[in-house]
């Protein structure tokens, strides 16, 4: 099935950049053999493997060593977390985080908090921007073993004070997990950070490829079984035509990321105003201008997630929502629920380098019918 | 303090139900007056602050796991 329409849920899974078509086809052709072994062809995997990582790592300024590819960006936030913790479990058992994480960080929280240690989340301010007097408080309380700060919100957009937060860690001693999924290969993410990871579908590679940074005189100590690969942090073998093609993707749009910031921000802008303007009873969330280029949300008063994400869906729009029922949960999105903001009738429209200006347009105006069918059907017209 | 003025019972009602619940009944009430909503679904909590504040109606609190009181401000 080709899928047509206007596909605006990049933060989930950008497609695929052809740069990154191009590479997986190669790779597959001689990247296949396993590049731990001795004989030509796993030279030739463990070239591709080195080089993959020489590109990766020089983009997000870090020594190749540092780094390890993993089976997804879940995988990689829960070997930083875990492994994190693990290696300080002498330091302190307790687990500071943000309370707009990733749910695979949080995930990692619960595990840990169910084998005998502890965590503590730290709100956000109604516009989804991490309080920095109670993040400060709570790394410098004692028995902090691990603290995580997502660079910025997947669902809001709003970019976290990372450099503060690093520097409130580093008065503590205690090292900072970044959580970067949804900056790398679009925006630079500051330094002070110990651990790190992303995930190579968000900038448009392909899926089922994370990248777990573990910078030199981190304590780090892996919560799996022991493995030798990816220098004991990542076990089994890697898929290595996706992270060759995962890095392809990485250094072009690293080349193209300011402009295409740039573009894309603009559109992002005007789906904010125009929303706004055009939608009664909407509320646009997340911060006005401190915020990923490339994502915004908003909440439609008396419309119903699901509902509204099929509507649109029939139009040709393919979009996300935090709403409760959108996912497998029946809870509204944690994130949302943290900045105190409408939860139902959200909807997250997420750019990527193929979206066009008419697209947006098309989506823009459709929108208010859409929503007004809704709230007709609902019988909340009017209110 | 009084008890609410009215009770709306929106038990087993998915949000946004209970929101538009409210919106219907409370502009029907006169103004100072408290409505109580029942509502089981986890969305409310943040969804009936959240429509209050939008709407410019008090916010009077969470009274107990599955019931909250706003009171008509205009
Ligand atoms: C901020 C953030 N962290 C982690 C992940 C997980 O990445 P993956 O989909 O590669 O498992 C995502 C994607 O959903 C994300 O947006």
């Amino acid at each position: 099935m080709t899928v047509t329409g206007a596909y605006f849920d990049a933060a989930t899974a950008a497609p695929l950049h052809p740069v990154a078509r191009q590479a997986l086809l190669a790779a597959l052709e001689d990247g296949w053999a396993d590049p731990n072994r001795l004989y030509t062809q796993a030279r030739r995997a463990r070239q591709l493997l080195d080089a993959a990582r020489a590109v990766t790592a020089d983009i997000l300024g870090v020594r190749p060593d540092e780094l390890s590819f993993t089976a997804s960006g879940t995988a990689a936030a829960h070997a930083a977390v875990l492994g994190g913790l693990a290696g300080r479990h002498r330091a302190g058992r307790t687990f500071v985080h943000s309370a707009i994480e990733h749910s695979a960080v949080l995930h990692a929280a619960q595990r840990h908090v169910a084998a005998g240690g502890a965590a503590a989340s730290v709100p956000v301010d109604r516009l989804g921007r991490l309080d920095p007097d109670a993040w400060a408080a709570a790394v410098a309380a004692p028995g902090v073993g691990l603290a995580a700060l997502i660079s910025a919100s997947h669902e809001v957009g709003t970019v976290q004070p990372v450099a503060a937060a690093a520097e409130a860690c580093a008065a503590a001693g205690v090292p900072l997990y970044v959580d970067a999924a949804q900056s790398v290969g679009r925006t630079p993410v500051p330094e002070g950070w110990s651990l790190l990871s992303a995930s190579a579908h968000k900038w448009g590679g392909p899926p089922g490829v994370g990248v777990l940074v573990v910078r030199k005189g981190t304590r780090w100590e892996s919560p799996y079984p022991a493995d030798e690969r990816e220098s004991g942090r990542t076990p089994g073998v890697l898929d290595l035509p996706a992270v060759v093609a995962a890095a392809a993707a990485l250094r072009a749009v690293t080349a193209d990321a300011a402009a295409e910031a740039t573009r894309l921000r603009a559109l992002v802008d005007r789906v904010r105003t125009t929303v706004a303007a055009t939608v009664p009873d909407v509320e646009v969330v997340g911060h006005p201008t401190d915020r990923l280029p490339h994502l915004v949300t908003f909440s439609c008063l008396y419309v119903d997630g699901e509902a509204l994400l099929h509507a649109l869906d029939r139009r040709g729009f393919a979009v996300s929502s935090g709403s409760s029922c959108t996912a497998s949960t029946l809870r509204p999105s944690h994130v949302l629920e943290a900045m105190g903001v409408l939860s139902h009738g959200n909807v997250r429209v997420s750019l990527h380098r193929d979206t066009t200006e008419a697209e947006v347009d098309r989506f823009l105006a459709e929108l208010p019918q859409v929503v007004a069918d809704l709230r007709a059907e609902a019988g909340a017209a009017g209110l | 303090m009084t008890g609410p003025t009215e009770v709306l019972d929106c038990l087993g009602q998915r949000c946004p139900l209970p929101v538009i619940a409210l919106a219907r009944r409370l502009p029907e009430l006169p103004v100072g007056a408290v409505l109580r909503v029942l509502a089981d679904d986890p969305a409310a909590a943040v969804d009936i602050p959240a429509w209050c504040r939008m709407r410019g109606q008090e916010f009077v609190g969470r009274v107990s796991p599955t019931s909250y009181d706003v009171r008509r401000e205009r």
